[in-house]
């Protein structure tokens, strides 16, 4: 079990160093951002000298090292548009995000589980069908065009909810179903499957045959076991709490990473896009980390893999 | 009903059809207090189907009809709390592969208890020695420690037996074994059966024994029913049907059993494939591969003819055939 973790814990570490690496090396591949900062008239010396501060001077290699041992010690590097450290510039939009994500995450988890286990309880009845067809609606319809309906309709039609902003918990409204809509009509399809397959296993009848009521079968056999692939992408969700909202945010102008990201790509502001994959990254294969072992509480027959 | 019914469970005219497409074609069949019946034939002739359907465990796209009754009491269309009673307490089934039957994420104590406490209402320290007992009752050695075992942990014997536990924690009449030993290595069938054989002789339970293979239900049973594409096609007191089988089909099978020495196999021997349910010959469904066959077998389906177990037929009587060249 140790060496099963230490194993998955190595691995982890690998992902966000390799992630970190591609990531610098494309950012300093795919432009200048000296020239995009400074304005392009710049006197060709304060050009250079802006270079030199941020050590874009230094070849890569030696720029990548010293970008390293910086992280190493817990630094991040600064904004090339203010100055000031990026991971507290990062830092200071995490809760903005979290407030849509984590609120769109319980919408995905309480409305796509259920409505999945229910349909697949009641396949090709007429529930089955409607959640469904809204599910496949859901997850076609894409999170920009979505937001935009729910803009023209709640905002400015009916003039119900803000269009944007972060004024009040009814800002939170239009942002938060956008996130969550796509995500809850793919938790409600998977889980369906999940609990047809699981139903048709002989165990689910032999559960029947000693007698047990169909709702302890399903509470008792069926849902323990369905949990266990819906768990894989429960966990995914959880690892896009951070980086999953840079549409929305963009169409409601949430003041949240998302949109930190879109500004500092767009600016070539490296520190922060880096600082932001770092972040990305580290949550994403956490979560992974997570869901790994999760499978081994839900799965003893993974757990005696792992021994 | 209301006269003296030596049956235990009567099935008649039991037919099922899924989607349109049958699978059962009228079943006719009993079983006595403390019977053995042997149930055979080839793979899809509808043997699981008719108990699954006697259960009332079809999935919900099975169009069952015709009429089950146990002690008297009708089992079709009857609400789910009488069905749910009866299952696991009057009438246990256990399954061909028993790694597959055993819920893989619930430790195996979990789930006999689970049984124990359905039909006998114990809990806790109580439930627990109850279910200790039986899986001790049914051979696993040490039983108390197995019971932290999860059914991946275990052999395939083994969760048959565990199976065999859970079906008895209700103490069951009836119990259905729908090919318990085909997933098992063959000293392990043997092993098996000697333990059904144990177990029906010490609790007095019927049993009916599911099988492919007429030598398993030669040894095992006083009466076998042999199935042919969704029929009963003969039925006979076990020696009647070794020393004369009256259907070429019987035959067929009797004629595909290895000498009692050599190994056992799967009945293979008969040429030719049982037709689909929707291509179904007009006259008998054996007809198409029959060494034996007349015009006349197309015409017509042949009924099962002869004295049926009834209270007014000795049981040495019980003889039933559907085949016009043979008189029953
Ligand atoms: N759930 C189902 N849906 C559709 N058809 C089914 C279903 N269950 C059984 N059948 C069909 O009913 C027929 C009888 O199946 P059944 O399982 O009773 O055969 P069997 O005699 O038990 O065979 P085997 O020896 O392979 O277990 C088969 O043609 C099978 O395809
Ligand atoms: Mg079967």
């Amino acid at each position: 079990m140790i060496r099963f973790v230490a194993i998955r814990v190595a691995r982890a570490c690998l992902t966000i160093l390799l992630v970190v690496t591609f990531a610098f090396v494309v950012l300093r591949l795919s432009g200048d951002p000296a020239l995009l900062i400074m304005s392009p008239d710049a006197p060709a010396e304060a050009i250079a000298a802006f270079r030199h501060a941020y050590g874009l001077d230094r070849p890569i290699w030696q720029q990548y090292l010293h970008y390293f041992g910086a992280i190493m010690h817990g630094d991040l590097g600064q904004s090339m548009r203010d100055g000031r450290p990026a991971l507290s510039l990062v830092a200071e939009r995490i809760p903005a995000t979290l407030v849509l994500t984590v609120t769109a995450l319980v919408l995905k988890v309480g409305i796509g589980i259920p409505a999945g286990i229910f349909a697949a309880l009641h396949r090709r009845g007429w529930i089955d069908r409607a959640v469904m067809a809204l599910a496949t609606a859901g997850f076609t319809v894409p999170s920009f065009v979505l937001g935009l309906v729910l803009v023209l309709v709640f905002s400015v039609q009916l003039r119900w909810l803000p269009s944007g902003g972060q004024e009040s918990w009814r800002s939170v409204i239009l942002p938060v179903i956008t996130l969550g809509a796509g995500g809850a009509a793919i938790l409600a399809r998977f889980t369906r499957s999940a609990m047809l397959e699981v139903l048709g296993q002989p165990y689910i009848r032999a559960a029947s045959a000693k007698g047990l009521p169909w709702g302890a079968v399903v509470r008792r056999h069926a849902l323990p076991n369905a949990a266990i692939p819906t768990v894989t992408i429960v966990g995914f969700m959880v690892g896009s709490l951070i980086a999953g909202a840079v549409v929305v945010e963009s169409v409601f102008s949430w003041p949240g990473v998302g949109r930190l990201l879109v500004i500092a790509v767009s600016n070539r502001d490296l520190a922060v896009v880096q600082t932001i994959l770092l972040l990305v990254a580290s949550t994403m294969v956490m979560s992974n980390l997570v869901v790994d072992l999760l499978y081994g509480v839900l799965d003893p027959r993974l757990r005696a893999v792992h021994k | 009903m209301g006269l003296i019914d030596p049956d235990l469970i009567r099935i008649e005219g039991l037919s099922v059809a899924f989607g349109g497409v049958p699978a059962l074609l009228g079943i006719d069949l009993s079983v006595a207090t403390g019977e053995t019946l042997g149930l055979v034939g080839e793979s899809g002739c509808g043997k699981s189907v008719t108990w699954l359907a006697a259960l009332g465990l079809l999935p919900g796209s099975a169009a069952v009809s015709g009429s089950v009754r146990l002690d008297g009491q009708e089992l079709v269309g009857a609400p789910v709390s009488v069905l749910e009673r009866m299952r696991g307490g009057r009438v246990a089934m256990i399954f061909q592969d028993p790694a597959s039957a055993l819920n893989p994420v619930h430790r195996i104590g979990r789930q006999v208890g689970e049984a124990v406490s359905l039909h006998r209402g114990l809990s806790g320290a109580a439930a627990r020695a109850e279910t200790r007992r039986l899986l001790d009752e049914v051979g696993i050695p040490d039983a108390g420690g197995r019971m932290a075992a999860y059914p991946h942990e275990m052999s395939g014997g083994q969760n048959q037996r565990v199976m065999i536990a859970m079906a008895l924690a209700g103490r069951p009449e009836l119990l259905v074994a729908d090919e318990p030993t085909t997933a098992l290595d063959v000293t392990i069938q043997a092993q098996i059966l000697d333990l059904l054989r144990r177990l029906r002789r010490e609790h007095g339970m019927a049993l009916v024994l599911i099988s492919h293979d007429l030598g398993v239900v030669g040894e095992m049973c006083e009466r076998v029913c042999v199935m042919y594409a969704g029929r009963i096609v003969e039925e006979a007191r076990t020696e009647a049907l070794f020393e004369a089988p009256l259907h070429p089909y019987t035959r067929g099978l009797a004629g595909a059993l290895p000498p009692i020495s050599g190994p056992r196999r799967r009945l293979t021997a008969i040429p030719g494939r049982v037709p689909e349910p929707w291509a179904m010959p007009p006259g008998c469904a054996f007809a198409p591969r029959c060494p034996e066959r007349i015009e006349a077998c197309d015409a017509a389906v042949p009924a099962l003819r002869g004295n049926a177990l009834r209270g007014d037929a000795p049981q040495g009587d019980a003889r039933r055939v559907a085949c016009i060249r043979a008189a029953a």
